[in-house]
């Protein structure tokens, strides 16, 4: 038998663990190393590049508007934000005008696709603690969006509904009444969820007060989104770097309050999670009963020529500020684009953070900072 | 089982050696039918699990092999047999074949001295609830020496979690089996059977308040022991994959699956042996319970039933809670679960030193923990029922559920709506 124990001095004996690429907690292809003194950590390095599909350098070789349905894929679980901040970009650079009835549908569709977003992440903490029933549940709600958004598009996961200068398919009335049917089913799924596992004692012992991140290292590490928020720190680009129709709308920005222990630990960032989710419900509400008649798309040429120059766009996703930057020199391809994402600050802090926790908490670690695999190696 | 044996080998007129040649063939025979039995009831059990988890998460669970899904579990225990039997390279080849016999023995062993009915016992040992509680510790060895052997540090940390465990909740489990053995008086599990009786508030679960805090003391810490979720630490799926058992495929893989089936029975049949009565029929005393076929049968069907429900809580749990960790693991044991055994023994010895033989004062106790034990039940039913409603979900308990093959109605698909809708619609005009 091959030894499993390295010496490393008089009291330092630690075992060294390979978690990953293949885990079922590590939600996809993610790799961590773990330096173990048996179940207690010394810390835990992640590694990253398993999923890097080149997204970066391929907008080099495409069109300006054959290049938003590659943005589907930066993350496959909020297509929709990719899109929107890519859209954005080209639209502040050429100076496109977005109607409002257009502005109106991203935010439905950005909105629920939030919800479904949300449902995978609650679901999957509660899943890597142990519950599954609440994951099949959630996957379920989901299934309703991915519905509503096939109805709306005509594609699940990939949607490819938000396009330079606005969006590519008008709803009609008869689908708004279907989402609006979704949100009343939905909100009473939310206080469920409340009754039936965000208050249960084990989840709470297993969540409160473990691998708390202060607001100072959540800011220096570029923490976003609920990450972010549940750190204590007040910020969601929706309010305070507002875009699109969200000035008009009225909503309220969960924060963590250090509910069942200290301000930063992991139920903070779960807990803001399903608060999110009523505040989203409310989003589109609002659209609903707002959302003017008119074209769905501005005055976007064929072949857009951005002029030269550079543009940083970023919109609040479902796991926080995802950004794109996009530098034109004048032609019909972008010179160099640069995604910048939630999961792969989220990554980083993992190392910092890591020290002392068991194998179990790190379990809730990743799955309570949300990291999705593509989204960190584009 | 002795009985049996004199009856063969007297009609036969046998003697000497072919008498205890027919002995032999005898315990061979009782043997192959209690493993056989304990195999059937591990395999429906799964069956079980995989049905009700179904209809917790709003799904259905396998339904196609056989009549509602009933015989899927033996085409999955074909599936295993028939699968290559790998050894990993850096494992310990001989440790790593031995350990599941291990598991498998002494989960089965147990069931020779389970009372599934009045005479239905394979063997009723004088020292019985000892003989389980011993046979039982040899899984422990047999988890630690796959996870051991496997030569693979995830499944070493399962192996290792299991050991601590285990050794560390049988003593809570021996010491609420204590209290039961202070009760009554014997350790037989039949003896124990007799000393109750078949209504409610003669069970030992009522007998006093501090039994009926044993049963929840016994209850968790055997949870702990089958390696159930919310203690499910030695395999944790989302942890160590799949802990001590990661490295086992074919039917070495298979062997620690049903062993963890037939534990969970295991427990359930113990509980309704310690606690609920066993096969006692309200009503109908042991005396005439042994005179009558029909009253026989009817004992069995009562413990199967009790133990069935045992197994559908266990089973429930297992779909609702989240895993503990194992620190909160070892502080559950040792600062709740063994301090709280302890008195719960002591004031069981109080409770006997004050009462000490069956008297009207006696009942009144336990009619009075009865009535405490049925308003719980009634509290329980009606916040159940309170969440239930306001969900607004339909109410669906049919654990048998066919479901449709293959049926895609569109005018109740959310999807038909919208602009899909349209087009859905000009198809069928122009059909």
């Amino acid at each position: 038998m091959t030894t499993v124990i390295r010496e490393l001095g008089d009291e330092q004996r630690e075992l060294v663990l390979n978690m990953g690429p293949h885990h079922p907690s590590t939600h996809g292809v993610l790799r961590f190393v773990l330096h173990t003194d048996g179940e207690v950590m010394r810390k835990a390095v992640p590694e990253i590049g398993y999923l890097h599909r080149g997204l970066e350098k391929i907008a080099e070789s495409t069109t300006y508007p054959g290049y938003v349905p590659y943005t589907d894929r930066v993350n496959y679980l909020e297509a929709m934000f990719a899109n929107e901040a890519f859209s954005k970009a080209i639209e502040s650079l050429s100076d496109i005008e977005v109607p409002e009835r257009a502005q109106y549908l991203r935010a439905i569709a950005g909105e629920l696709n939030r919800i479904a977003s949300h449902n995978i992440t609650i679901g999957c903490i509660t899943m890597d603690l142990g519950a599954i029933t609440p994951f099949v549940h959630l996957l379920r709600e989901r299934e309703t969006i991915n519905d509503l958004i096939e109805a709306l598009c005509g594609q699940r996961v990939t949607h490819h509904y938000v396009r330079i200068g606005g969006v590519a398919y008008d709803a009609d009335d008869n689908w708004l009444k279907q989402v609006e049917k979704f949100l009343n089913h939905f909100e009473a799924i939310i206080e469920e969820l409340d009754n039936l596992i965000v208050y249960n004692e084990i989840l709470v012992k297993r969540m409160a007060d473990v691998a708390v991140i202060t607001a100072d290292d959540a800011v220096g590490f570029g923490l976003v989104g609920p990450n972010l928020r549940a750190s204590g720190v007040d910020w969601d680009l929706r309010r305070d770097m507002p875009y699109g129709i969200y000035p008009k709308l009225d909503f309220d920005v969960p924060i963590g309050a250090g509910e069942k222990g200290t301000v930063g630990d992991c139920f903070d960032r779960f807990v803001v999670r399903v608060r999110e989710l009523k505040q989203s419900c409310r989003i589109i509400r609002q659209c609903i009963n707002n959302i003017p008649d008119g074209d769905i798309i501005g005055n976007v040429s064929r072949k857009i020529k951005p002029p030269k120059g550079e543009v940083y766009s970023c919109v609040e996703g479902a796991r926080g500020e995802l950004g794109v930057y996009v530098v034109s020199d004048g032609t019909e391809k972008p010179y160099r684009v640069k995604w910048r994402s939630g999961s792969f600050s989220a990554m980083s802090i993992i190392e910092h953070i890591s020290e002392g926790l068991m194998i179990a908490d790190l379990v809730a670690v990743i799955a309570t900072l949300d990291v999705i695999a593509p989204e960190t190696d584009r | 089982m002795n009985a049996l044996a004199d009856f063969i080998i007297n009609s036969l007129g046998l003697s000497g050696l072919s008498a205890e040649l027919v002995m032999l063939l005898l315990v061979v025979a009782v043997a192959a039918a209690v493993f056989g039995i304990g195999m059937t009831i591990s395999g429906l059990l799964t069956l079980a699990e995989r049905r009700v988890a179904g209809r917790i998460q709003s799904r259905i669970g396998p339904n196609r092999v056989g009549p509602f899904g009933l015989l899927q579990w033996l085409v999955d225990g074909l599936k295993l047999i028939m699968k290559e039997d790998v050894v990993p390279h850096d494992a310990d080849p001989h440790m790593f074949r031995m350990a599941p016999y291990l598991v498998v023995v002494g989960v089965f062993a147990a069931f020779a001295s389970l009372p599934f009915g009045q005479l239905l016992i394979a063997s009723d040992l004088n020292v019985g609830i000892l003989y389980l509680l011993a046979i039982t510790s040899l899984v422990t060895v047999g988890v630690l020496m796959s996870g051991w052997a496997s030569n693979n540090k995830w499944s070493m940390i399962g192996g290792i979690r299991a050991a601590a465990q285990i050794v560390s909740y049988e003593i809570p489990t021996a010491l609420s089996v204590a209290s039961i053995i202070l009760i009554s008086g014997t350790l037989s599990m039949q003896g124990i059977i007799n000393e109750q009786g078949g209504w409610p508030w003669q069970w030992y679960i009522f007998y006093n308040p501090f039994t009926f805090a044993v049963f929840f003391l016994y209850f968790t810490a055997a949870l702990a022991e089958g390696n159930r979720i919310p203690f499910d630490l030695p395999e944790a799926e989302s942890e160590l994959v799949s802990g001590y058992n990661t490295e086992y495929s074919g039917m070495r893989f298979a062997g620690f699956f049903l062993a963890e089936f037939a534990n969970i029975y295991l427990m359930s049949a113990i509980a309704t042996t310690l606690f609920f009565g066993g096969w006692q029929i309200p009503g109908v005393t042991p005396e005439q319970q042994a005179g009558s076929l029909v009253l026989q049968i009817t004992g069995m069907v009562v413990f199967m039933s009790k133990s069935a429900v045992g197994c559908f809580v266990v089973i429930w749990i297992r779909w609702t809670l989240p895993r503990l960790r194992i620190d909160q693991l070892m502080s559950l044991c040792y600062k709740y679960l063994i301090p709280l055994s302890f008195v719960c023994l002591g004031g069981n010895a109080i409770y006997l030193l004050i009462f000490p033989k069956p008297s009207s004062a006696n009942t009144l106790v336990h009619m009075i923990t009865t009535l405490f034990g049925g308003v719980l039940i009634v509290i329980f039913v009606t916040r159940v029922m309170y969440h239930h409603r306001i969900s607004g979900v339909s109410l669906d308990l049919n654990f048998l559920a066919r479901g449709e093959k293959g049926k895609y109605n569109p005018e109740t698909q959310v999807r038909a709506y919208g602009s899909f809708r349209k087009k859905y619609e000009k198809k069928q005009g122009a059909k």
